[in-house]
């Protein structure tokens, strides 16, 4: 039993830090250290920069150009970003479509789509959840009709997160009312320029502009553009969400965020106040330790698990539940240690050309628009009730 | 990185398993518990010839050379049959100081004697006013001509009764909570001033309060250097620490399957009681608190077995996480099995027991916190 890297490991580790030292803008490197947005611009440019260096395919088999890392690799990489506070990978291109695109697709698909996925020039987004399809996916409605070599698309897709800066999304899509409701469901990819496509914001609790409704008003989609078999949709659409939820769990990053917090505490700046010597405060910051330090175990023994071959065992249905509690336990703090400046709403403040004054402490203006929004993790990607379903289900045979 | 079993560890897996499912059913260990010695001279003679209770000792001393690592596995056995043999304070504590603490004469003389199953220990550590706070030693070894006079009152002193010798903690210089002047001394419990008070614990198990009234002990009688025996309790208790929540990951594995199997086989509102959701969270909850547990205890064993200030803050961190999660995972296991989950004739109860009392000892959920939280303030 151990946690040791091999030499060339070590090496590896040396190398990816190299990368965020000379590749990461300082002022992207700010922004997301102090929970503050960056622009699509940045987002785009920073993927480029690890597709440039033949690392934008983290999980992607080779022969599509991807890194063909180990899990020892994997955990590295995604340490060594958290630690130098790089944005996190958008998952819906990358790590959500490209997936079902190289397992389930066509070879003409792969062709066309996957390319421009690794090299970002295409931005995806998601077309899952409907007004009245969420923890309930199965029962969506968004109807696809078969019109010659078209299908027409009418329905809602909702929560579609950064829709507006999409090019192309990836839909589940009604074509039979007959069978299972689950059989019915075909996996659609779809324009976003076709006509009849409309996005519209959502604003969410951190006043921001994040997710959209996506409305579909007789959009003529490609016969072409269907993955896979028609009705088929679910079995790939289940695949894509075992990728969702490891990713959400969100260990790296909760790791950094805690350990930042940590020296904030230990030196407090200009108009925080001394945290560090209430000690009920300072209980809960061990106990998030506590909790964040078994996740990490947990995800190496998964990782472990994987690398010698072996299927994720059940402590992988625990890693979202898990992970999204330890978030929102850190988000907290945050809130705690902001105190009085928790208060000051001032969104463009950090933003490029903002002249106002600033509100200090640097790090305090974000703290409480992103504790109201992160109440999202326990909901998405199939709500921590849902995954204790699954738990119940799958793994306790209940 | 590797989680996976080596091959001596899928040994000792494999015989622990089988002992505990051929030689140490429930009504066979209760049986055990209710007898005078508590517990059974000839499981004790096999732990010998499997080796398990040379397990954690250096092979230039005849032992295995086994790890931290090894000795979870082993531990995560023994929780899941609640074993009362005394492994925990003959081979772990005791032998711990005798490995760490003991001249090399005294490790060759004793270990040797430990793994043949022919000598008992018990640590007589803990103080009333003391309980888990090491260096908080009252009892006093006062020179008197060539050896020392003990005077002192050890509490809960874990398997006493059996025990062929003690270890005694005790003060040779300096004042109650000075790190410098602690002193092991080796104690045959018969001697003229040593008074044990014996009963039996909640948990299944046995021990003792130990008055010590004038004790003359030979110099002979300490052990190792005189002193400076507080970093080898330290590190002791560090290791004790980890074997012991590993005892707990072993029977908060058990009791989850045993809820999981009874909720199946249970009806109420003719169905399975199973089928009810407010119930399966229940057990997900469960479960995830054993999987959060288990990868708790990985992470302390691999720290821990690094040793220095790092494996003193993973043991602290550890205890909370055993803590928290064995109260959940036993009270709800309990909650689940309704009144059954309450009587004496279930092992269900017994398992939430030696969990509940797994907590207290070698400090708290709350007492590793509050040290924890202090050392952060220190920082």
């Amino acid at each position: 039993m151990n946690i040791d890297f091999t030499e060339q490991e070590l090496a590896f580790r040396e190398e990816v830090r190299a990368f965020f030292r000379e590749e990461l803008p300082e002022q992207v490197r700010y922004k997301i250290d102090n929970g503050l947005r960056i622009s699509r611009d940045d987002q785009v440019a920073y993927q480029k920069a690890l597709h440039a260096k033949g690392w934008a395919g983290v999980n992607w088999p080779v022969e599509y150009g991807g890194t063909g890392w180990s899990s020892a690799q994997k955990y590295i990489f995604f340490n060594e970003a958290a630690e130098a506070a790089a944005p996190r990978i958008i998952p819906f291109g990358l790590s959500m479509v490209a997936p079902v695109i190289y397992t389930f697709g066509s070879e003409e698909q792969k062709q066309r789509f996957l390319p421009d996925i690794l090299a970002s020039n295409v931005w995806w987004c998601q077309g899952y959840s409907e007004p009245n399809a969420g923890s309930d996916l199965a029962g969506l409605k968004t109807k696809a009709v078969r019109d010659g070599d078209h299908y027409i698309v009418n329905g809602t897709k909702t929560w579609t997160t950064l829709g507006h800066y999409a090019d192309w999304i990836f839909c589940l899509v009604r074509t039979s009312d007959t069978g299972r409701k689950q059989e019915g469901i075909s996996f659609l990819l779809i324009d976003m320029k076709t006509p009849g496509v409309t996005v519209k914001p959502i604003i969410t609790l951190d006043g921001r502009r994040e997710v959209n409704e996506v409305f579909f008003e007789d959009v003529r989609v490609p016969v072409e553009n269907l993955i896979g078999e028609e009705g088929k949709g679910w079995t790939y659409a289940k695949v894509l969400l075992t990728h969702e939820r490891t990713n959400i769990a969100g260990v790296a990053p909760s790791k950094h965020r805690l350990s930042t917090l940590r020296k904030l505490l230990d030196n407090p700046p200009a108009g925080m106040g001394n945290l560090r010597q209430n000690s009920l405060f300072m209980a809960r910051v061990i106990q998030a330790e506590v909790e964040l330090k078994a996740l990490e175990f947990t995800e190496l023994r998964v990782l472990s698990a994987v690398s010698t071959g072996k299927a994720p065992g059940p402590e992988s249905s625990i890693l979202k539940i898990k992970g999204t509690e330890v978030q929102q336990m850190i988000d907290e703090l945050y809130l705690e240690v902001a105190g009085y400046y928790a208060l000051p709403f001032v969104p463009g403040q950090y933003e490029d050309g903002y002249d106002g004054v600033r509100i200090e402490p640097h790090f305090a203006p974000d703290v409480a628009p992103h504790y109201y929004n992160n109440r999202k993790v326990t909901i998405y990607g199939g709500t921590n009730e849902i995954q204790k379903n699954i738990i119940a289900k799958a793994v306790l045979g209940l | 990185m590797d989680f996976a079993l080596n091959d001596i560890q899928q040994m000792l897996q494999d015989s622990a398993a089988k002992f505990i499912k051929n030689d140490y059913d429930f009504e066979t260990r209760r049986a055990l518990t209710e007898s005078e010695l508590g517990y059974s001279q000839s499981n004790w003679q096999l732990f010998a010839e499997l080796g398990w209770l040379a397990l954690p000792f250096a092979e230039e001393f005849g032992g295995m050379g086994g790890d931290l690592s090894d000795l979870v596995v082993l531990q995560t056995e023994l929780g899941r049959g609640l074993v009362v043999e005394p492994f925990l304070s003959t081979v772990i504590l005791c032998g711990g100081l005798i490995q760490r603490h003991g001249s090399d004469a005294q490790k060759g003389e004793l270990i040797e004697k430990v793994l043949a199953g022919e000598l008992k220990l018990a640590l007589a550590s803990a103080e009333p006013q003391a309980q888990t706070r090491v260096e908080d030693v009252a009892t006093t070894a006062v020179a008197d001509g060539d050896g020392y006079l003990l005077n002192g009152h050890k509490c809960v002193v874990l398997d006493a009764h059996s025990a062929d010798m003690l270890i005694v903690v005790a003060r040779t210089g300096g004042v109650a909570g000075d790190r410098d002047g602690i002193t092991l001394f080796l104690v045959d419990p018969n001697q003229a001033g040593v008074e044990l008070f014996n009963y039996p614990t909640n948990d299944g198990g046995r021990a003792a309060e130990v008055r010590l009234n004038r004790v003359r002990v030979s110099a002979g009688a300490l052990l190792g250097d005189k002193d400076n025996a507080f970093p080898a309790l330290e590190a002791t208790f560090n290791h004790a620490i980890v074997a012991l929540s590993a005892e707990a990951v072993g029977i908060m594995d058990r009791l989850l399957e045993a809820t999981v199997e009874y909720c199946k086989v249970r009806k109420q509102f003719d169905q399975p009681i199973g089928n009810f959701q407010v119930l399966q969270h229940r057990m997900a909850e469960m479960f995830i608190e054993c999987q959060q547990a288990r990868s708790m205890l990985y992470f302390g064993a691999i720290t821990a077995a690094a040793g220095g200030e790092e494996a003193a803050r993973a043991a602290a961190l550890l205890k909370v996480k055993i803590g928290s999660a064995g109260r959940l995972v036993g009270q709800q296991a309990v909650q689940l099995h309704g009144g059954m989950g309450v009587t004496d004739e279930l092992d269900v109860g017994h398992f939430f027991k030696r969990l509940t009392m797994i907590n207290t000892l070698f400090g708290s959920q709350d007492e590793h916190l509050q040290r924890l939280v202090f050392k952060a303030q220190a920082a």
